[in-house]
């Protein structure tokens, strides 16, 4: 890459909030041409960065520099980022749903003649953007008929329709099916060489290293690290040395496992036959068909699938939670076959805990403090007589915030200011309250950093030598293959493959998460 | 620690405002506003509305609304003034049997918004319409007036010495626990302990505490426990902080709604029979606006129309805030219609001023 001038540029930059200090000092500069990729674990002040260059954070509110092509520059909004040429594509898409993708593209910059809109130049100007980010779809679609990955391109054409510059992306792979992750990548890769300066946060290393050309680390607000980044070897920037900047320390990044004692003689905890489910958009469809698991007192089984294989719909309908028709019998420990539970209630009086994979809208009530959240589930247990306890309540809380080092440490605080992986233990203190005896975990790990993510994983292993039966869904392959004792895949809906923990290899999960799209090559192209 | 600064803040404001709007008053009415008969009366204006207050609050923070309250407080107040009047039921079931068809109705439509889906706005609004034929019809535009008995409940006193003897157990409560408590709570346990039988000698020095207000006050501690510390209570704000989180956790969803619901009918019930008692009879349009008056004491209290947030102590200090309005304006002899005008100020402002609060957070 170039040593292109600095487009973009922070220069000691400190911003504090009442009581904390987010950014401490922090300088960098992004290149026209380059990506530069932001990491940090959650809490080290990315989000406040972010914010601040976007304008959302007003230039009076911190000190420091902010220069765009040399020249320093004073954002009150987002507006005035907007006119700097500076677009923030948020974790949180800002579409609206029911509008088309030309009416959202074009959104905030409406084109009037007369005082009328003018849709015809709306819709020439909207269709060069799609076109711009290779989005071939009918632009009067609605949003909302669009996935997850055509959301994201709808909105970076709206960054493009507004001749952004300088593109902040946070967290764009978060949700995105592994598909779409390479159609992204490319996108950026090919806006760079267009002279596009790209700032890509992320949480998912692999991604960095496939298309950053510099990497700056941030923790405890302060840049510690920047480093060039080359493919092959001899490359300044290492994973390893990214890593140890990140956490300030050396961590091993991937989980692994150690020898458990899994008694597959004795009659398993969890066992599920003919288990199906209706697909709840297309009730035609079978989003389950018939899948038989057995898990194990203390068995960690991985669930693996390509994105909308029935993973995440196999834990919720098991836990009570499906929005459509679910068949099968299910057993927990020696109880008798029964139904499908019909409520979580039900699940849970029969001592299954689901952490469900997206903790904020499921799992979390934002503005209850953590004791609230940690009790939700077991209010009753400690109002024996109708009125709670609080002293009991309390102290139960208190240990298992203790237990599971839950920063910081004051029962009292609003969930919603937790970091992400505070938030994720809160979720998974909930259910240790409950004591389950079959615990599921939808993706416990997204979107927490690397040194919470060591901590959920130690976790994982201590659950499971108590005796526990856990079911675990991953779509990082290596977290996945590293924590599973056995590893079930999935494929549209059918069970494929149940792979012991030495066949469970990274080709043989994809062979069979994509053995039924090879018996049956006409689904491939529907997807 | 952070959310009790919070909400001590809330209150500080909001004790503030009402000191303002006291002194105000007072000072334009040479005293008369702050006499011992004159708060003895605003404290009877206010206890019909904040009984429906601190039921609203918890409807609204499980993210609901209950526009039907007033409807159904004037046609609960007059089905029972029927029944203790042309079928000459006794008292205690006449009551009963208002409280429980309100109870019974609240089901009804807390039934319709849990399992069919139809906004709470919706079926409260059909409700209160409902409700305000049903009245008309039922009595023929005629006013009712209650036998004399039923008029207790409105228009009484606690003699002066069951009174202070009843504060005095109060204050020694309160400050048994001030003693056991830290922190805030032990400053708000003593504030409570000095409260109690001061408010009594300021009614004693009239006629003593009235009735209505001391049922406002037993109804108002129960739901603040129901609130506060009850299952029920806590799911009620989860539901409404985040309802998707509150059904993975387990929590019934559809019976705590008409649970609410149930409460808040019940609570209707009570509210008609005092409303009927203080003014002495059962009018065609008893209750009408109340809901509003409810809603906006409970908001100006603090509570959170998005749901999962807000307090019946709150919601009672909103109701005073309102009350007091209404009171020294007669007082001023200010023409009627400032008084409707200054109140939705005063509720926009208090909004305001709360918004205000949380993005300095």
């Amino acid at each position: 890459m170039s040593e292109g001038a600095a487009r973009l540029e922070l220069r000691d930059v400190s911003k504090t909030f009442p009581g904390v200090r987010a950014l401490d000092g922090v300088s960098f500069a992004l290149r026209a041409g380059e990506i530069h990729a932001l990491c940090g674990e959650n809490g080290a002040g990315k989000s406040t960065l972010l914010k601040i260059l976007a304008g959302i954070h007003p230039a009076d509110s911190w000190s420091g520099e902010m220069r765009v092509d040399d020249a320093i520059v004073r954002l009150h909004g987002i507006r005035d980022g907007e006119t700097h040429g500076i677009a923030l594509i948020a974790q949180e898409l800002a579409l609206v749903p029911q509008l088309s993708v030309e009416a959202n593209v074009m959104l905030g910059r409406e084109q009037a003649r007369f005082g009328l809109l003018d849709s015809h130049a709306m819709r020439t100007a909207a269709r060069a953007a799609l076109a711009r980010v290779g989005l071939d779809t009918d632009p009067a679609r609605p949003v909302q008929e669009l996935g997850i990955g055509q959301q994201q391109l709808v909105e970076i054409a709206k960054a493009m329709q507004k001749d952004a510059r300088i593109l902040v992306l946070d967290e764009p792979t978060a949700a995105l099916p592994e598909a779409d992750v390479q159609r992204l990548l490319a996108l950026l890769v090919e806006l760079r060489s267009r002279g596009t300066a790209i700032l890509y946060v992320s949480h998912r290393l692999d991604e960095v290293f496939q298309i950053a050309d510099r990497i700056t680390v941030l923790r405890d607000g302060r840049s510690v690290y920047t480093g060039d980044h080359t493919p092959g070897d001899g490359s300044p920037a290492t994973r390893e040395r990214v890593i140890a900047h990140m956490v300030g320390r050396a961590v091993s990044e991937r989980p692994v496992r150690t020898a458990r004692d899994v008694r597959p003689h004795e009659a398993p905890l969890l066992s599920l036959r003919e288990w199906s489910l209706a697909d709840p958009q297309r009730p035609w469809r079978q989003a389950l068909r018939e899948v038989r698991l057995d898990v194990h007192a203390g068995e960690v089984l991985g669930l693996a699938g390509l994105m909308g294989a029935g993973r995440t719909a196999l834990l919720a309908s098991l836990f009570g939670a499906a929005r459509s028709r679910v068949s099968g019998r299910v057993r927990i420990g020696g109880s008798p076959e029964r139904e499908p539970f019909a409520t979580p209630a039900q699940a849970l009086a029969a001592g299954v805990a689901l952490v469900s994979e997206d903790r904020r809208r499921q799992g979390l009530v934002p503005e209850g403090s953590i004791l609230d959240n940690l009790s939700l589930a077991t209010l009753a247990r400690f109002a024996p007589r109708g009125v709670l306890r609080l002293q009991a309540r309390e102290a139960a809380c208190r240990a298992q915030a203790e237990a599971l080092q839950i920063r910081p440490p004051a029962l009292e605080q609003i969930v919603m200011r937790l970091s992400g992986g505070n938030q994720q233990k809160v979720v998974l203190g909930r259910w240790l309250l409950a004591g389950p005896r079959v615990l599921l975990l939808d993706e416990p790990t997204r979107g927490i950093d690397v040194g919470a993510r060591a901590e959920i994983y130690g976790w994982i292993e201590r659950l499971s030598a108590q005796g526990l039966a856990i079911v675990l869904v991953s779509s990082d392959l290596p977290e996945l293959l590293g924590l599973s004792d056995r590893v079930a895949v999935l494929c549209e809906g059918r069970l494929t493959a149940t792979l012991a923990a030495g066949e469970a290899t990274p080709e043989a999960v994809m062979a069979a998460a994509t053995r039924n799209a090879a018996l049956n090559p006409s689904q491939e192209v529907l997807t | 620690m952070k959310r009790d600064v919070r909400w001590d803040w809330r209150t500080l404001t909001m004790l503030i405002a009402l000191a303002v709007i006291w002194i105000v008053f007072s000072a334009a009415t040479h005293g008369t506003f702050l006499s011992p008969r004159n708060l003895s009366l605003l404290a009877r204006q206010m206890s019909v509305t904040s009984v429906l207050a601190t039921g609203m609050v918890l409807v609204i923070v499980a993210g609901q609304i209950d526009l039907s309250v007033g409807a159904m407080s004037g046609l609960l107040g007059a089905l029972a003034a029927i029944a203790a009047t042309t079928f000459g039921w006794p008292l205690p079931l006449a009551f009963g049997a208002a409280i429980a068809l309100g109870a019974l109705l609240g089901a009804a439509q807390g039934s319709l918004i849990a399992y069919l889906g139809i906004p709470p706005f919706i079926v409260t609004l059909g409700g209160m319409l409902l409700f305000q034929g049903a009245l008309l019809g039922i009595t023929r535009g005629i006013t009712i007036t209650p036998p004399p008995a039923f008029l207790l409940v409105g228009q009484t006193y606690l003699p002066p010495a069951a009174g202070l003897a009843l504060s005095g157990v109060l204050a020694l409560a309160f400050a048994w626990q001030a003693v056991r408590a830290k922190g805030m709570a032990r400053v708000r346990f003593a504030v409570l302990a000095l409260l109690a039988p001061a408010f009594t000698l300021l009614m004693n020095a009239y006629e003593g505490v009235p009735v209505p207000v001391v049922i406002l006050l037993v109804l108002a501690s129960l739901l603040a426990l129901t609130a506060s510390r009850t299952p029920f209570g806590r799911h009620l704000y989860a539901v409404g902080g985040n309802r998707e989180a509150a059904f993975y956790s387990g929590i019934p969803i559809a019976k705590r709604l008409i649970g609410v619901f149930m409460l808040m009918g019940a609570l209707c019930g009570i509210a008609g029979i005092v409303l009927t008692a203080r003014v002495g009879a059962a009018t065609t349009d008893a209750g009408r606006m109340m809901e509003l008056d409810a809603i906006a004491a409970a908001v100006i209290g603090g509570t959170s129309l998005m749901g999962g947030r807000g307090s019946v102590w709150g919601a009672i200090l909103g109701a005073l805030v309102m009350a007091s309005l209404d009171n020294g304006m007669s007082l001023l002899d200010t023409e009627a219609f400032w008084q409707p005008i200054l109140k939705g100020t005063i509720l926009v402002a208090a909004v305001a001023a709360d918004m205000a609060g949380r993005r300095r957070d």
